[in-house]
């Protein structure tokens, strides 16, 4: 007989009794996927644009109207000088300055290349970025659009153009929602049993039930997974119910099968709770294994590839992120929900993770120690 | 008389302080073995070394006809152990607890609810079975502790200042509960700052500094040191050291 059932009742028993706990266990996810979805997007919209008109022609102002209805950009500002809209940028009032040339329509009538400044505030240069590039996309078809006017003035031949024609696949609509739930979906359910695991062996050693527990002839195996069974089916709830939130709330399909999706999540899970009762059996208290937990928590989340392509990261930052297992599970989820890909995708990913479960749960094992 | 705990030169270093400094005695079956000593004496890290909690530096000590360090398993099967620290889980009703570390112990179901039935009966407490042990007054909860370092059924049992803090009727019962355990031939093991507990117990070692300078009977003990109280023979090794 084992002593197994005994301990995981035990542990469910306190995980119900816990009258804080428990309900921030349903609350958390449902909060943090609907509100960190809908927070955590690229999108800028209203950007605000201070207007320095040198030209003050029919041009300048189609162009200016241009920007104020392609809905990114607001143009309620208007100044006679750069100087003057900068003390705006300054000030945190405008994003960006937009310059037109004294004789912009004049030189367009004749054909003449010219230029209008754009003056960003790249304090957020994410941000800065992005407004460069609608501001991009706002000339280009202004372009378009005027160029047969003057075309057809000036009887020039028009020049061969090759354009793009885009169809973005797997999130057809360039929606950041889309790609965003699954990246956050996999934090709530990395971040959950992470905690949870790493603070509960340490709550036995302050209130001193551990010593207890050291002097019966429970195994070291047994106490681990006894410890572990609970907070693995609650991760998988989570994922559960955070699948199901994806597709009511945000209309989000697995395309993928959801078994896949579940028999990875359970892998991870249990290479993320071995890493949790390895900060339980390594710390003395439940602060420095909070401490502990948040460092790489934070660590993880932002090599994750969640917020920011990892492809672009330095190559040493490469190199420690192959031991980032919150990077594979991310890219899991967005494979298997998104893209559908099948097992043989993400095989690689399935062997990395068997390793990190193995690897963080032996370590637990071993550095649990009954006898000091 | 057979030998149920016997040490032999049982050492525990930490660093270059030495809590106990090679220790050896011996306990018989039915025993109820007082360990008296200071604060910082060593009376606990020596207790902690028979429960398999701490590896010892060197020495050796068997317990219930086991190794500490080579069979560290079969000893724990064989002891109980009440802490100094309260050791019941306070969010778990009494009924939960006792299955819980029944189950630990691989005990039967309806061995462990029978036992507790019983050991409940005899404490006049069959009333809080479900009640969370946090609900109850500490003398009850150090009652319970006791009652369940014996759940087992072991054949000696650790109480580490089992009364600590505890009021003096209670003091009394919880002694009626070891008179008993020690009557059906379970072992006492027991430490105390109590010197009219000393008096309770068959033999008593008196340990100063990491080392045992007196083992004998309480009275025996009176009358080595001239004096009519444990009191007054502790006094007399305490001081001993003071003045050294």
């Amino acid at each position: 007989m084992s002593a197994l059932p005994y301990i995981i009742r035990k542990e469910f028993q306190q995980i119900f009794r816990n009258k804080v706990m428990l309900p921030l266990l349903f609350v958390m996810p449902v909060v943090q996927l609907v509100v960190l979805s809908f927070a955590a997007d690229f999108e800028f919209k209203n950007l605000n644009v201070s207007v320095v008109d040198h030209d003050k022609s029919t041009a300048s102002r189609l162009l200016i109207s241009q920007f104020s209805s392609s809905g990114y950009f607001k143009t309620e500002q208007f100044f006679n000088s750069s100087q003057q809209a900068l003390v705006e940028v300054e000030k945190g009032n405008t994003d960006m300055i937009l310059v037109v040339p004294k004789d912009f329509e004049k030189d367009r009538k004749t054909a003449k290349p010219t230029q209008v400044q754009l003056l960003i505030n790249a304090v957020n240069n994410q941000k800065a970025g992005i407004a460069s590039n609608y501001a991009q996309q706002v000339l280009n078809i202004y372009n378009k659009r005027n160029m047969p006017q003057f075309a057809s003035s000036t009887n020039a031949v028009m020049p061969l153009q090759v354009t793009f024609s885009e169809g973005y696949w797997y999130n057809p609509t360039l929606d950041y929602k889309t790609f965003m739930v699954p990246g956050i979906l996999a934090v709530l359910v990395t971040m959950l049993t992470a905690f949870l695991s790493s603070i509960n062996i340490i709550r036995e050693k302050e209130l001193g039930t551990i010593e207890q527990l050291n002097v019966t002839p429970i195994s070291k195996f047994e106490f681990i997974v006894g410890k572990q069974v609970p907070f693995f089916i609650i991760g998988m709830f989570i994922l559960g119910i955070g699948l199901t939130l994806a597709r009511l709330i945000f209309g989000i399909h697995i395309i993928g099968s959801p078994v896949l999706l579940f028999a990875y999540c359970a892998i991870y899970v249990v290479a993320i709770l071995g890493l949790g009762m390895l900060v339980s059996t390594l710390t003395e208290t439940q602060q420095q294994a909070m401490f502990v937990t948040w460092f790489f928590m934070v660590v993880f989340i932002l090599l994750s590839g969640l917020f920011t392509p990892i492809d672009s990261i330095p190559l040493w930052a490469k190199a420690i992120n192959v031991a980032n297992p919150m990077k594979y599970f991310v890219e899991v989820m967005r494979m298997v929900m998104l893209k559908g890909s099948g097992f043989s995708a993400i095989s690689t990913h399935f062997g990395v993770m068997a390793l990190f479960a193995v690897a963080f749960n032996s370590l637990a094992v071993l550095s649990y120690k009954k006898t000091n | 008389m057979e030998v149920v705990i016997s040490t032999d030169k049982l050492t525990k270093k930490f660093g270059d302080f030495v809590a106990t400094n090679e220790i050896t005695f011996e306990v018989a079956k039915g025993e109820i073995f007082g360990f008296l000593g200071a604060n910082g004496a060593g009376k606990t890290t020596a207790m902690r070394m028979l429960c398999g909690l701490l590896k010892p530096s060197y020495g050796s000590a068997s317990v219930a006809g086991f190794d500490i360090e080579k069979q560290t398993e079969q000893v724990k099967q064989n002891i109980g152990y009440m802490s100094q620290k309260f050791s019941l889980y306070e969010d778990l009703t009494v009924k939960e607890n006792f299955r819980f570390y029944g189950g630990v112990y691989k005990l039967k179901r309806q061995v462990i609810d029978q036992r507790l039935n019983e050991m409940l009966g005899n404490l006049g407490m069959l009333n809080v079975e479900n009640s969370l042990v946090a609900s109850l007054p500490l003398g009850w909860k150090q009652k319970l502790a006791f009652s369940l370092a014996m759940l087992h059924r072991p054949k000696i049992v650790f109480l580490d200042e089992p009364t600590g803090g505890v009021d003096p009727i209670t003091r009394r019962q919880f002694w009626d509960l070891i008179y008993e355990a020690a009557h059906n031939g379970v072992t006492i093991f027991v430490t105390t700052h109590y010197m009219d507990e000393a008096e309770y117990c068959d033999r008593v070692s008196i340990m100063v500094d990491g080392v045992i300078k007196a083992l004998d009977t309480p009275e025996n003990l009176r009358k080595q040191f001239e004096t009519d109280s444990m009191d007054g023979v502790f006094q007399l090794l305490a001081r001993g050291t003071s003045t050294k």
